[in-house]
Formats: structure tokens, C-alpha cells, sequence
């Protein structure tokens, strides 16, 4: 069974990706794996894993409603129904519609139509640390969670077809739709937090929705640990009291941002940094979890 | 009465947005009345922030379907209908799974024995408060954690944004997809925040392309300048994109950030250049 470790935060901008490009990296030594990124909309881990496009995909999330305005005989009906506010002076305003077909449904001359709405892309690449699958969701398309899921169901089967041991998932910040989606079937989670008191708060929302969904799994890696001792202390603290286990306390280090900057992973670009040694610690103690997964 | 909606948007996760918009509604609030708007709903942290006093709490709910099966003859047609693949059918009996549903309420319309009424889903709360020095109103929604749906709650923050204001600040969720649509829209001037990182750059570019689609003014902010590379400068030059502040990269501001003090609490030096970011937006509106 190909095993799936997915890295969350709940707050944004905690050092995710820079994490998971260098756990990627480090993992890619010692297992076959297959990257994944399932930050659709605002997707970074190709900028530190530089893949080679092998695959493009369409894909297309839901419909979206059209009116014919040549038919239309400007009754307001269908205004008047839609959950979504998606229509104004007969027009369907593409961002707010979700596609459902209700307007269709009320509209007395059949002068709607659904069409199939193309909301992004979907890749399967080649990086030095081995397969990638990513994607792109168009601007401020809806459907992100369905894009997620296929990102993950296509690295599964490249996983599966090459006989790989491990998908490593960078995920989405916050806890609605895209990550609910990225945790799904994880074997184990790693939750990568910020000294802040904003980095705590989101903290522990991405593990109330970790117990949620009745994940066991679940780590936590402290970024930049060193930013606000003190509250790294209440993180721990915090932790400990949900019962979940920090497994590294990671010093801040200008050479991470010295790393994206040169579009290498961190562990790369310096392997003796106070960042590197740390992640190669945290990646060791996770691989003796996984281990143990089944 | 001139009422002006801000909104503070960036792709990039922990760019600055919530730094941005905090300090701008403090900075305007000595002379204005601004109300600062959280749409963060997934992981808010305005409130963090900002020592405040609770008004009021509104739960807020969505539509879903409930249904009669005494009514129900199991014909199907909700299930055909939902685009969503909310309802299934399977032989003698309707799986519902919420957490697909959009709330649409097509099934309710198409079903013919009216086996469907209308339910509520509670998806999370808006908080509406106000300051402890009374100075600057707050309101921020919070979704109820394993709720998929945070648009409909960002709806309400932002209708909750009524009554006598200058200005309305709000603080966007990270991304460049629906829910950041929801925060944006209709607003008067986004500020995109960024950081000087091929990381923030490429973000940059999604958002930007987001606001120009959606028709909107917008300028730049450059957070943690000084960081990483000058790409971010050298885009918004050619592409003439304003940028109308840059805060340092600085280990200090990110130790108050970590303590949850604003800038300009600690650094009242800063008011005055998050005032003149204000007007240079009001310039280009």
C-alpha cells in the first residue's frame, strides 16, 4: 500500500512548503515517492521542485448557467430563484454561479443553458526527487476541493503504476473545503505551526478538523520556534494537552529564504544549515512513524 | 456620506494581509469611523489583534434539504437533478451527503410529492463588537470547524458591514479562489499584499489577475522588503501597478506580530505612512 503523508498548517505562510519541498528532498534519498500539491490556487512547491510538465489535463469543476438573450424575455424569474446571487439585469455573473440548474429549472421559455465551465488544469510532472502532480485552479474558480481530490487520485495512480512507496502532500492553509480534501485518506498528518499567537489559534483549528475527521496521525512541527520562545512553550503546551506530539522545533534561518529565493529546497541549498539539520531530524522521526502505519 | 470598502487580499498564506489591514483601520481610526471585517472564516485572526468587547453573535445557516419519507416515492428526480451529486439513489432508499450539497434548493423544487422541506445547516457565527477604547468596530465570522461551505458565511461578514462607516477595511482569506471572490467582490480598492520571494511573486501574479478580472482597482504592498529578490518591483513597474507601501523585513515587527501587537501601537511612527497609503488610494479611486 502506497502510504500518504500530508502536511497542513491552518495558518498561512508557517514555512509549509518550504518543509515539505526539504522533506521531498531528503525522502527521495532513501524510498521511491511522488510529490503532490494540492495548494491549487495558490500552488509554490514548483518553485522549489522545478518539475518538467509531462501531462496536462482539462478540468472542468461544474457548470455554469447561460442566457440566451435573444430568448430571454426579461422576466426575473430566474433572479429570483438562484441561492447565489449569480444573476443581475439578465446576466449571469460567472464568478458567483455555482451551476446548479435551478435558474434552468424556472426560466418559462428555456432560455438557459448549463455548460460544462473549465475552472483549471491538472499536471503530472517529472522532478529529481520523482513524480510531481500538481495543478492549477483558474482565478477565483470555485470547485477547489474536487481539484484537490483529483490531484491526489492521479498521484495514487502514478504511485500505484511505479510502484512508489510514498506521496508526500503539500496542502492548502485554513480548514474549509481544499483541505478537508488534501487530508482525506492521510496516513499521517504534519502540521506545521508559527510561534505567533495567531500561528497557535490556527494551530489548533487544523487539528480540531484533524479530530473531525478521526485522524490519529497527527504531528506538529514548530517553525521558526526561536521568533517567540514563549509561545512556542504554549504551542507545546497546547499540543500536549489534545495529545499530539511535537516532533521538531525548527530555527528560524535566513538560509530558507536564501533557498527559495535560488528555487532549491532548503536542505539543498545549505545541508548544514540549523533549518537542514533539524528537518533531517523531523523527516527520520516521521519515517519511523510511517513505518509503523499500515 | 463617502463610503469606502478596502479590502486586503494577497495569494500567498502569511504574506501580511491581517498585518495590513489591522494597522490601516487603527491607523484611520482616530478620524474616521472604520469598522475592519475579518473573511478569513477558516482561520480568523483580526480579532487576535484587536482587544474588543462582543455586541452580538449571529449564527448563521444554510439550506438543506429534510425529507418526508413517508411522502417520498423514491422517483429519483432530486437525485437527477442535483448537480452535485448530493442525493443518490440506490434501491429502496436517498443518500444524502452534505457536505456536497450547495444548498441550491433544486431538489426541493423538482421533487413532485413536496417530500422535501426546507432544513437549516448551521455553518459557523459572525461576531459583531466593537473595540474596548470604542474607537474601531469589528466584525468576523468564524466557520464551524469540518464545514466545507465558507462563502455563504463570508456573505454575512460582509452584510453585517452596515450602519454609519467611512471605512470598511477588510482582512481576505489567502488563495485566489471562492472565497477570496466572495471577500473582493463589489469592494471599491484591493490592496494585494506581497513579499519579495519568487514564492510571493508568482502569487502575486494570481491575484492579480483575479482583481483585473473582476474589474477592480487595486494597488500593491510590499511586505518584508528587503527579503529576498527585486522581481516583485520589476513586474508592478511594467505592468504600472502602484506600490503604495512597504514595510521592512524586520525581526522586530515579527516578534510584535508573534505577541499580537500591531505596528502602530507599538510604533506610532507608522500611522502616519498607513494614512497616506489611505489617500494615495483615495487619489486613485
Amino acid at each position: 500500500m502506497v502510504k500518504e503523508l500530508v502536511v497542513i498548517s491552518g495558518k498561512g505562510g508557517t514555512g509549509k512548503t518550504s518543509i515539505a519541498a526539504s522533506i521531498i528532498s531528503i525522502a527521495s534519498n532513501s524510498i521511491k515517492l511522488v510529490a503532490a500539491d494540492c495548494d491549487v490556487d495558490a500552488s509554490t512547491l514548483h518553485v522549489l521542485l522545478n518539475p518538467r510538465i509531462k501531462h496536462e489535463e482539462k478540468f472542468s469543476g461544474s457548470k455554469v448557467a447561460e442566457i440566451n438573450r435573444s430568448e430571454c424575455i426579461r422576466c426575473r424569474c430566474c433572479q429570483a430563484v438562484c441561492e447565489f446571487n449569480a444573476i443581475e439585469d439578465f446576466r449571469v455573473d460567472v464568478f458567483s454561479c455555482e451551476g446548479c440548474g435551478v435558474c434552468r429549472l424556472f426560466c418559462p421559455v428555456n432560455a438557459i443553458s448549463l455548460k460544462d465551465r473549465e475552472s483549471g488544469f491538472l499536471f503530472i510532472s517529472e522532478t529529481k526527487y520523482g513524480p510531481m502532480c500538481h495543478a492549477r485552479l483558474l482565478p477565483g474558480e470555485a470547485n477547489s476541493g474536487k481539484l484537490v481530490s483529483l490531484v491526489k487520485q492521479r498521484a495514487k495512480m502514478v504511485a500505484e503504476e511505479e510502484k512508489r512507496d510514498l506521496i508526500v502532500v503539500d496542502g492548502p492553509p485554513g480548514i474549509g473545503c481544499p483541505v478537508i480534501s488534501s487530508i482525506a485518506g492521510a496516513n499521517l498528518l504534519l502540521a506545521v505551526a508559527e510561534p505567533t499567537l495567531s500561528g497557535l489559534h490556527d494551530l489548533m483549528r487544523a487539528i480540531g478538523l484533524a479530530r473531525f475527521f478521526k485522524m490519529t496521525k497527527v504531528f506538529v512541527a514548530i517553525n521558526m520556534w526561536d521568533i517567540n520562545a514563549e509561545v512556542s512553550a504554549k504551542i507545546v503546551e497546547a499540543c500536549r494537552n489534545e495529545g499530539v506530539e511535537v516532533l521538531a522545533k525548527i530555527p528560524f534561518d535566513r538560509r530558507v529564504i536564501e533557498a527559495v529565493v535560488n528555487r532549491a529546497p532548503a536542505v539543498e541549498y545549505d545541508p548544514k544549515s540549523a533549518f537542514s539539520v533539524e528537518v533531517k531530524h523531523l523527516w527520520d522521526s516521521l519515517a519511523s512513524t510511517l513505518a509503523l502505519t499500515s | 456620506m463617502f463610503n469606502l470598502i478596502i479590502a486586503v487580499a494577497g495569494g500567498k498564506g502569511g504574506c501580511g494581509k491581517t498585518t495590513v489591514a489591522v494597522n490601516l483601520a487603527l491607523s484611520l481610526a482616530s478620524e474616521k469611523k472604520v469598522l475592519i471585517a475579518d473573511c478569513d472564516v477558516e482561520e480568523p485572526n483580526v480579532h487576535l489583534l484587536i482587544r474588543h468587547k462582543l455586541l452580538r453573535e449571529k449564527v448563521v445557516s444554510v439550506f438543506t434539504p429534510k425529507f418526508d419519507m413517508e411522502k417520498c416515492t423514491l422517483c429519483g428526480i432530486c437525485a437527477d437533478f442535483c448537480q452535485y451529486h448530493a442525493i443518490v439513489k440506490v434501491l429502496d432508499k436517498l443518500l444524502f451527503f452534505q457536505e456536497l450539497c450547495h444548498g441550491c434548493e433544486g431538489c426541493r423544487y423538482v421533487c413532485p410529492k413536496n417530500a422535501i422541506v426546507k432544513g437549516e445547516r448551521v455553518i459557523g457565527v459572525v461576531r459583531e463588537c466593537v473595540s474596548e477604547d470604542d474607537a474601531l468596530r469589528l466584525v468576523y465570522g468564524v466557520l464551524n470547524v469540518g464545514e466545507p461551505r465558507a462563502s455563504p458565511l463570508i456573505e454575512a461578514v460582509r452584510r453585517s458591514c452596515s450602519g454609519d462607516v467611512d471605512v470598511v477595511v477588510i482582512d481576505a482569506p489567502p488563495g485566489t479562489a471562492c472565497p477570496v471572490i466572495a471577500s473582493i467582490k463589489d469592494v471599491d480598492h484591493v490592496l494585494l499584499v506581497t513579499e519579495p520571494t519568487p514564492m510571493g511573486f508568482y502569487d502575486l501574479k494570481l491575484i492579480v489577475d483575479v482583481a483585473r478580472r473582476l474589474g477592480l482597482s487595486f494597488s500593491v504592498v510590499v511586505n518584508k522588503a528587503g527579503l529576498g529578490d527585486v522581481k516583485v518591483y520589476e513586474y508592478c513597474e511594467k505592468e504600472r501597478i502602484p506600490i503604495v507601501l512597504e514595510i521592512p523585513y524586520d525581526r522586530g515587527i515579527s516578534e510584535l506580530y508573534s505577541r499580537g501587537i500591531p505596528i502602530v501601537k507599538a510604533m506610532p511612527s507608522w500611522r502616519e505612512r498607513f494614512v497616506k497609503c489611505y489617500e494615495r488610494i483615495r487619489e486613485m479611486m
